[in-house]
């Protein structure tokens, strides 16, 4: 086991590495340079000399290429040119809504999709099923952003003074302030250097945030405001992980030590539960690592439509403004995640099934 | 026991039914087909692709108004962003009838809609050609040549892979500029690896069995092994990830205009129409709730055919 952890993590090396390189060159394939569209009518040939110097712009590309490297790997991501902040001051005040979002999206599409396909199993060929499958279908057909205005016009507007009413922007109401919990707690964490800024990135995930200090008004809120982005982005990964759930268990439910669990006399509710289950949630737990790319691109979509100011948005943003420093660090982090979550699958799934991991 | 004599005849009258004779086995192809029209929500997806190509082709037929028609001036009584209005159903007959509504530059919604669906399967179609075209060719390769080659062609496909495939997709029309061709090619882009990835697992599979062995032994030339002999046998399983990657591919392209980067106004694509009407969404439902359905429409019907060919042409669920 320990062997294939090690060369698992190995493996993601060259791919980081290579993500790293093919966002550097791609984002320096954008047409326009960063000083024009920073500088706008001031770009002067020699205020972009200055500006290009400032910003280490004016060095052979390789140059800059391994500057960079050797920053993303001390955790330096550089200086937003448009915001005039640290990359990683922008991570921490962003980063937390998405990984808030992309969370609550996925505890619901799994706390849905896996009891929608096991029912839809246990069912098979009647109308449950039928209906389950439809919705499914219908689910993974959906645009993220529709179905996004959809709720938002359906709870916002339609259900408007009623206690079903939801926020349809924004991450709080008005007025509303998270407290952070090292101040709650009278924690000098001070303002700069590495557990300053680690504090304040958990700190500003609200909702935990609220719950671990027990604000309960800031909790509810937090999560009124959430409801709706995450049912949206839900939607494709739960109908995804009903249909893949569903399939499996099917198969599964065919297999010979099925059969004499219920020649036994085990109740079939016993053998769903502790037999066929558990085997059949191997393929689930791989789709649900692969839901994340799906999830972070939507978060895009999600972000835009109810004005949410995470990192999908945010990376959107400065990949049409040419802001290099957020998209190279953005992107390193997202596709880092990525690779570090398909990892915990793959280690996960080695731990599950034991043949995986003689191969 | 039979006598030969009685055993004999039997097998001459065997011989002489003709209804055996007549009867011939199915091919593959058949029964495939047999099986994909056994299956409800294949056939549903079927009839809603056929009824969106029968839209897409007699589009100017259907629709009652030129798509990018600014019809204020030319019809009465006609105001921006009008509601649904279909006279038979109770609406006014002094408001000019439009059964999806007028847009924010008075633009027949319905007719827009109509010819929405051109772009959108057009779209789809070439998206999925070209990925599949490069994707099957680069993954045949990958898993014929082995070694090195393999090697590189699958890490790059690894760090493609690496990317949530719609921000790729940004970062690459960013590159090239906005515009449906780009988003096109993005898209295209981004699936290239599932398809390289599958190729790539059959060919492995197919390499090793008796008749290319054969066709080695008879001395056939690599080339010639791989396209007369490998990939026809491997084309099963992308087939069905085609029509799925048609299903995907209207749903990024409609994400991507919806970001703007994707088709410019004023053509009619369904999802830049969505998100040019965006902040009417609480006054203005029908411009969104429309071009909206009518993607999931789009999606739905190539989804069915998808699972619908995954079944007929998976001879291991033949239950």
């Amino acid at each position: 086991m320990l062997s294939f952890i090690v060369r698992r993590t190995l493996s993601a090396i060259p791919v980081l590495v290579g993500i790293v390189v093919v966002v550097f060159f791609l984002i320096r394939a954008i047409p326009g340079d960063p000083c024009t569209a920073m500088l706008g009518e001031q770009a002067t040939p020699e205020g972009c000399m200055r500006f290009n110097e400032a910003n280490g712009l004016d060095e052979p590309t390789l140059v800059q290429l391994g500057i960079y490297m050797r920053d993303v790997a001390t955790l330096d991501l550089g200086d937003s040119i448009r915001f005039s902040q640290p990359v990683n001051q922008l991570l921490v005040e962003r980063l937390p809504l998405t990984v808030e979002l992309a969370f609550s999206a996925l505890v619901i599409a799994v706390l849905v999709g896996v009891p929608l396909g096991v029912l839809a199993a246990r069912k098979h060929n009647t109308a449950v099923d039928s209906a389950t499958m439809a919705f499914a279908n219908v689910g993974v057909s959906m645009p993220v952003f529709w179905l996004g205005l959809m709720l938002a016009y359906f709870f916002a507007v339609i259900l408007k003074d009623t206690p079903l009413a939801l926020p349809p922007s924004g991450r709080l109401s008005a007025g509303t302030l998270s407290d952070p919990y090292y101040e709650r707690w009278g924690w000098d964490v001070g303002e700069e250097g590495f557990w300053a800024k680690l504090h304040e990135f958990i700190g500003n995930h609200f909702i935990f945030n609220a719950f671990i200090t027990g604000q309960w008004s800031v909790f509810g809120d937090a999560i009124k405001h959430m409801i709706l982005p995450s049912i949206a982005l839900a939607t494709i990964p739960l109908a995804i992980i009903a249909r893949i759930t569903r399939s499996s268990l099917l198969e599964v439910m065919g297999k010979d030590y099925i059969r004499t669990a219920r020649a036994k006399g085990a109740k079939e509710g016993r053998v769903v539960r502790y037999h066929a289950l558990r085997n059949s949630l191997l393929p689930v737990v791989t789709i649900i690592g692969l839901q994340m790319g799906l999830l972070l691109g939507g978060a895009v979509l999600t972000e835009t439509v109810f004005n949410l100011s995470g990192v999908g948005r945010a990376l959107f943003d400065a990949i049409t403004g040419r802001d290099y420093a957020i998209v190279q660090g953005f992107t390193v982090v997202i596709a880092s995640g990525y690779v570090v979550v398909n990892l915990l699958v793959d280690l996960s799934y080695a731990y599950l099934d034991p043949t995986i991991r003689v191969e | 026991m039979l006598s030969n004599k009685q055993a004999i005849e039997q097998l001459e009258a065997l011989a002489a039914d003709q209804s055996l004779l007549t009867e011939k086995p199915l091919s593959q192809g058949r029964l495939a087909m047999k099986r994909f029209r056994g299956r409800k929500s294949g056939m549903i997806g079927l009839t809603i692709v056929m009824f969106l190509v029968f839209v897409a082709i007699f589009a100017p037929l259907i629709a009652p108004f030129d798509p990018n028609d600014v019809l204020v001036g030319e019809v009465e009584n006609i105001t921006r962003r009008a509601s649904p209005c279909v006279h038979i159903f109770g609406c006014d007959s002094e408001l000019p009838q439009h059964i999806l509504g007028t847009d924010g530059n008075t633009r027949d919604q319905f007719s827009r809609i109509v010819y929405g669906s051109r772009v959108s399967l057009t779209l789809g179609l070439f998206t999925v050609t070209l990925a599949l075209v490069v994707g099957t060719s680069l993954g045949a390769v990958a898993g014929y040549a082995g070694g090195w080659l393999d090697n590189i062609i699958m890490r790059i496909m690894d760090v493609v892979l690496g990317f949530p495939s719609l921000l790729l997709a940004i970062t690459i029309v960013s590159v090239f500029g906005p515009g449906l061709r780009n988003a096109l090619i993005a898209i295209a882009v981004v699936s290239i690896p599932a398809y390289a990835r599958v190729m790539r697992a059959q060919v492995l599979a197919i390499k090793e069995t008796d008749y290319v062995a054969a066709a080695r032994a008879l001395g056939a030339a690599p080339r010639q092994i791989l396209l007369r002999r490998v990939i026809p046998n491997a084309m099963t399983p992308l087939v069905v990830l085609a029509t799925l990657g048609i299903a995907t591919a209207i749903l990024e392209a409609a994400g991507l205009s919806f970001l703007g980067l994707g088709a410019q106004p004023p053509l009619a694509e369904w999802g830049s129409m969505l998100a040019s009407e965006r902040n009417q969404v609480f006054t203005s439902p029908h411009l969104v709730f429309f071009p909206g359905l009518a993607i999931m429409l789009t999606v739905l019907g190539f989804n069915l055919i998808g699972d619908g060919l995954r079944d007929a042409l998976d001879p291991t669920l033949n239950r």
